[in-house]
Order: structure tokens, then C-alpha cells, then sequence
């Protein structure tokens, strides 16, 4: 999967964009994610369901995946099972 | 990943908030992101492989960008105080564009080159107009190049930099917080479109949620003006502006500039004395200093709003130097100091500053300027201190090279500086029989002093440097060469001293 790809949610309505990915299964609100929604929306993991918020980078405990959410939803992303979190943005003074 | 991505998220989170503020129009991000799609068809139906803007900074710019992103074509944006022949020249090798601007001029000079040309008032009601109907168009995935900027060359034709999606993306995303700015910031815009930092100050502001107030032609009293009706809160300007704003506020200009909670400065060198006043005149604004380059996607290393005041009130020396450095390297770069035989140098040694990251382009049209590990050669000379701040010594390429043994212009400059009758100096390498290049000084004498005698300066330069610093040659001239970016144009010293 290249960087650039947007993926959908199945079980909500989060988009993210792949920033970096290490090849193992993206999924939001327990379910995969795809380049195209599914006809049927997959039901929403209450396990996975803390939401994911809009402009914020995902990232797993190894940095081999980073996420940007560009649609916010009632999901929470995970990989494999494993829940991503915020990566911590280190605000620079404005600059430009 | 398109740099489109930036204003369609903006207009996702807040559609209906102002994001750009030009001659007393404002636009909306939803409105701007319709007008980016209405360019997005224009530039289709003309078949355009650019697009280029001629013109002072206003709504085009920003519509141009986008608009081109979408279409999948590089942005050129042009230097309009270019001569007719060179600019003739650049249009030529980015045939056929849509060009948005100064029609008169085009048509005039480039009018059998086969581009589409509309005024900036044309292109601004033609995008409101061709709306396209949603979902079906498809845009650009954004894999190529989104911004081509012809480099001010001195000596060869000017080099058209190329940087790619990805790099203002990795610049951008790494660097600004999605919709962090408060709903009442505001930056002010007035660097030339033409000019990296006017572009990368379109996205960050964009990303951020920051509205853009423009300022299409730079005075120090219309700013300050402009600061003062839109409560602007973010600056960017060159040296020279500030150095202007300063003379302004000296000379009683009144000013309501309380709203100013950040004034970022780049593109050039900023004279110590200049900085030290303004945060004197502005003590409640935070001042950050932003080194980089077209090649870099802009800042790659900045000296920030604490570390100043830390070094203005420092009575250690070493912090206090930090006051005339380019700050920290970013971090999501890496930078280097590198010696002649391409390996790093430790801590205080000048050599070549390298720089690599995702932002990094180093790329031409014509080929790469990256070496070995992605590193680009930023051709600036300087060293590092041993808590990585970075100064700068001078241009590479600048140095003088006398009977084998290199020298920085800076070095020299520094010293004459420090005489009470020079108020500006630039050293060059001149022509010598004897040495192969030998140093030449044009100097600015200082108002209401007298010319000092050729023997006083160069027993200046003697006493504080060596012997192999004193020049052959000084010329007394009224003003030394600078382009409107502020950089001092060296070759054009060299001419002069030749």
C-alpha cells in the first residue's frame, strides 16, 4: 500500500490517509479498512469506539505506521487488534 | 497525497470560517476550495502545463495553487521585476501556462508562446463561475511536482527548483498542527508569491485554520496599518521590512500593534543591531528567525521566541552569539556540517551546511543536486555550536580563495563594520596575478562621517584578522547592490571592484 492512500471505515465514517504503513491489516471500530466503503456498513466495535479526530497523526508503539485522519468518526484505529495513538505534535513557533 | 488535502480539510472542519482577507475581500475555506476546483476546469479546458501567476500576492495566488494541485500541474510562480528578456525567457520554458496577472505584459512579451492569459480580476470571477458538479471529476493523486520556482541565479540562467507533493506535505504535516490556530488569528501575507516562504505561508496558514490577510505591495506604514485593522497576530517579513517598520515606528508613525503575538523573519541576513531593536520596540512578540531554501521546502532550522530573549538577556557570551545564529535544526531534519572532503564536522568548524528530509527536494528540472544518503548541499557555509546552533558564515560559493587559502566575505565585512564611519561593506574575491583571487571591499561611508583613508581600514582588517585579509583593492561607493528579497548581491560588488 503506497503512502498517499486513503482509506474508508466500514463501521463508521472515518477516513484516514496512509502516511506510513508497515503491512499489516489497518482497521477502524474493529473492522478493516478499504479504499471503498463496503455496501453494508460493518457493526461498530465498542472496543474500538473512542473515536478518531480530525488533522490528528496515528501512530503504532514501533512507528512503522502513521495515519492522518482526514474525516473525523465514532471509531478508534487500530492494527491487527493493536489500538494506534495520537503522535505527540511537537508545536514549532510559526514560522512561515 | 496532494497538497489539495490542505484546504480540503480546511473546508471540512470549518467551511464557513474567513480564511483569506485580500483588498477587503474576504473569502470563506469552503468558498476558496470552490474556487480552487472552477480553476481546477479552466486549467483543463485550456490544456496548460503550468501555472503560472504574474502578479503581486492576492486571492489568485492562493486559488493558483490549489487549482494546480487539483489539475495535476506544476505552480510557476513568477518574478514580475524581472526584465522583459529574461522574463520572456522563463515563460519560454514553461509554454504553454495559463497565466494569471499582468495580461498587458504577457501578451506583449510572450504572446506567440501559446499560453492561455487572464487578469487576476478575470481568473477570481471565472472560478467563482465554473463550478463543477461533484464526485465525478478526478483530481490529481498528487505524485508529481506541485510548485516549479526559477531561482534567482547571479551569473546562468536562473534553475527551475522543483518540489514535489510529498515534500510540502512532509513540511507542512510535520510541522503545523491541524485547525491549532484560535479563531481570531490572523497572518499577515506580504512576501512575494514568487518566493518560497509566500507559498509555504499559504499552506501553514491554511492547515493551521489561520485566516491570511495580504498585503499586495510592502510600505511600513500600510502594514503597520494593516496590522493595526485586522488585529493581525502572525508576521512574516524579510529583514529589509523590518528594518523599514522599525525606521517608521522611529520616525512616529503611530501603531496599534498589540495584537502581535509573532513575527517570523527569513530570506535573508538580519543585521544584529536590527533584531535587537525590534525586540526592544516589540517586547510582548515573540520572534522567531526561519532558515531555508526553495530547495527545502523553506525552513529547515529555526531560532524561536525563547531562545531570543534567552540570548538578549544572557551575560553568557556564547548564548548571547545565538542572537545572530539560524537556531536548531527542525526535528524532522537532519543537519550537517561538512568539510571539503565530504565528512562531517565536529562541533565549531565551518564547512558546507548539508541538510536531508522528507521536505528536502534538492531537485531540478534538468537533474538532482542530491548526494549520497539524500543529502542536499545547500552552498551556505557555516558552523555548529555544541548544542547544534547553526551560523552562517557566508555563501559557499562566496568564499575567496587567495594563494590556495579559503576566506569568508562575512569575516571581513564583520570587521569593517565595527569601524564608526562604515555603515555597509562587502568583500569579494578580485582577480590576482600574484594570488590567483586577492580580496577587493566596497564600502559605504556612514551619514555625517568622513571617508576614512584606505591605509585606516586596512590596518582594521590587519589587526583583527591577518595580514591575508587586507584587501588590494577598496572602492567607496554610495549603496551596495541588494535584490527585493534583501540578499546582498555579491557578483554584481565584483562587477563593481572587477
Amino acid at each position: 500500500m503506497k503512502p498517499g492512500t486513503r482509506l474508508k471505515s466500514a463501521a463508521c465514517d472515518t477516513e484516514v490517509m496512509v502516511i506510513r504503513t508497515g503491512g499489516g491489516t489497518i482497521e477502524c471500530g474493529g473492522a478493516p479498512m478499504g479504499e471503498a466503503k463496503p455496501a453494508e456498513a460493518a457493526p461498530l466495535s465498542a472496543d474500538f469506539s473512542a473515536g478518531t479526530l480530525m488533522g490528528k497523526r496515528y501512530v503504532d508503539a514501533d512507528g512503522l505506521y502513521e495515519l492522518l485522519c482526514v474525516k473525523p468518526g465514532k471509531g478508534s484505529l487500530s492494527v491487527d487488534g493493536v489500538v494506534l495513538v495520537t503522535k505527540d505534535a511537537k508545536p514549532l513557533p510559526a514560522s512561515d | 497525497m496532494n497538497i489539495a488535502l490542505l484546504l480540503e480539510m480546511a473546508a471540512e472542519a470549518a467551511p464557513d470560517r474567513i480564511g483569506l482577507v485580500c483588498d477587503g475581500k474576504r473569502w470563506t475555506y469552503a468558498e476558496l476550495l470552490s474556487a480552487a476546483r472552477g480553476a481546477f476546469e479552466l486549467i483543463e479546458q485550456s490544456g496548460a502545463q503550468y501555472v503560472a501567476l504574474l502578479d503581486e500576492s492576492s486571492e489568485a495566488a492562493v486559488i493558483a495553487l490549489f487549482g494546480a494541485a487539483l489539475a495535476g500541474v506544476p505552480y510557476c510562480p513568477l518574478n514580475y521585476r524581472l526584465a522583459d528578456t529574461d522574463l520572456a525567457a522563463l515563460l519560454a520554458r514553461i509554454a504553454p501556462a495559463l497565466v494569471i496577472g499582468d495580461e498587458e505584459r504577457v501578451q506583449r512579451i510572450g504572446g506567440d508562446q501559446g499560453h492561455t492569459v487572464l487578469s487576476r480580476e478575470e481568473f477570481a470571477l471565472k472560478v467563482q463561475e465554473t463550478v463543477p458538479g461533484d464526485d465525478d471529476r478526478v483530481y490529481d493523486p498528487g505524485e508529481g511536482v506541485a510548485v516549479q520556482l526559477f531561482t534567482s541565479g547571479t551569473t546562468a540562467a536562473p534553475k527551475a527548483a522543483i518540489l514535489r507533493h510529498s515534500n510540502l506535505l512532509g513540511y507542512i504535516l510535520g510541522s503545523v498542527e491541524f485547525a491549532a490556530a484560535d479563531e481570531n488569528d490572523a497572518a499577515l501575507v506580504v512576501v512575494p508569491p514568487y518566493h518560497i516562504a509566500g507559498i509555504s505561508a499559504i499552506m501553514s496558514s491554511i492547515y493551521a485554520g489561520r485566516r491570511m490577510v495580504m498585503l499586495p505591495s510592502f510600505t511600513p506604514e500600510g502594514w503597520l496599518a494593516l496590522v493595526a485593522q485586522e488585529k493581525v497576530t502572525n508576521a512574516f517579513v524579510v529583514p529589509t521590512m523590518l528594518t523599514r517598520i522599525i525606521a517608521a515606528l522611529d520616525a512616529g508613525a503611530s501603531a496599534e500593534v498589540s495584537s502581535l503575538r509573532a513575527i517570523a523573519y527569513g530570506g535573508g541576513k538580519m543585521p544584529l543591531e536590527v533584531i535587537q531593536k525590534a525586540l526592544a520596540l516589540f517586547p510582548n512578540t515573540g520572534f522567531t528567525n526561519a532558515y531555508g531554501l526553495t530547495e527545502t521546502s523553506s525552513t529547515i532550522a529555526l531560532l524561536g521566541p525563547d531562545d531570543h530573549r534567552a540570548a538578549l538577556a544572557s551575560d553568557d557570551p556564547k548564548v548571547r552569539a545565538r542572537l545572530a545564529s539560524l537556531g536548531q535544526a527542525l526535528p524532522t531534519v537532519e543537519i550537517e556540517i561538512r568539510g571539503e572532503d565530504g565528512n562531517a564536522l565536529p562541533a565549531g568548524q565551518p564547512g558546507e551546511i548539508f541538510v536531508r528530509g522528507d521536505q528536502v527536494s534538492g531537485e531540478y528540472k534538468e537533474k538532482s543536486a542530491l548526494i549520497d544518503g539524500g543529502w542536499f548541499p545547500t552552498r551556505d557555509a557555516g558552523y555548529m555550536d555544541e548544542e547544534g546552533y547553526i551560523f552562517l558564515s557566508g555563501r559557499a560559493d562566496d568564499v575567496i580563495v587567495r594563494g590556495g587559502e579559503n576566506m569568508s566575505p562575512g569575516e571581513i565585512e564583520d570587521v569593517l563594520a565595527t569601524h564608526p564611519a562604515v555603515a555597509d561593506a562587502c568583500a569579494c574575491a578580485i582577480p590576482s596575478i600574484e594570488w590567483g583571487e586577492a580580496v577587493g571591499v566596497a564600502v559605504v561611508v556612514r551619514d555625517g562621517h568622513s571617508q576614512p583613508a584606505e591605509d585606516e581600514l586596512k590596518e582594521l582588517i590587519r589587526s583583527r584578522l591577518r595580514s591575508s585579509r587586507v584587501p588590494d583593492r577598496i572602492a567607496f561607493v554610495t549603496e551596495l547592490p541588494y535584490n527585493e528579497m534583501g540578499k546582498l548581491l555579491r557578483r554584481e560588488v565584483k562587477k563593481i571592484l572587477g
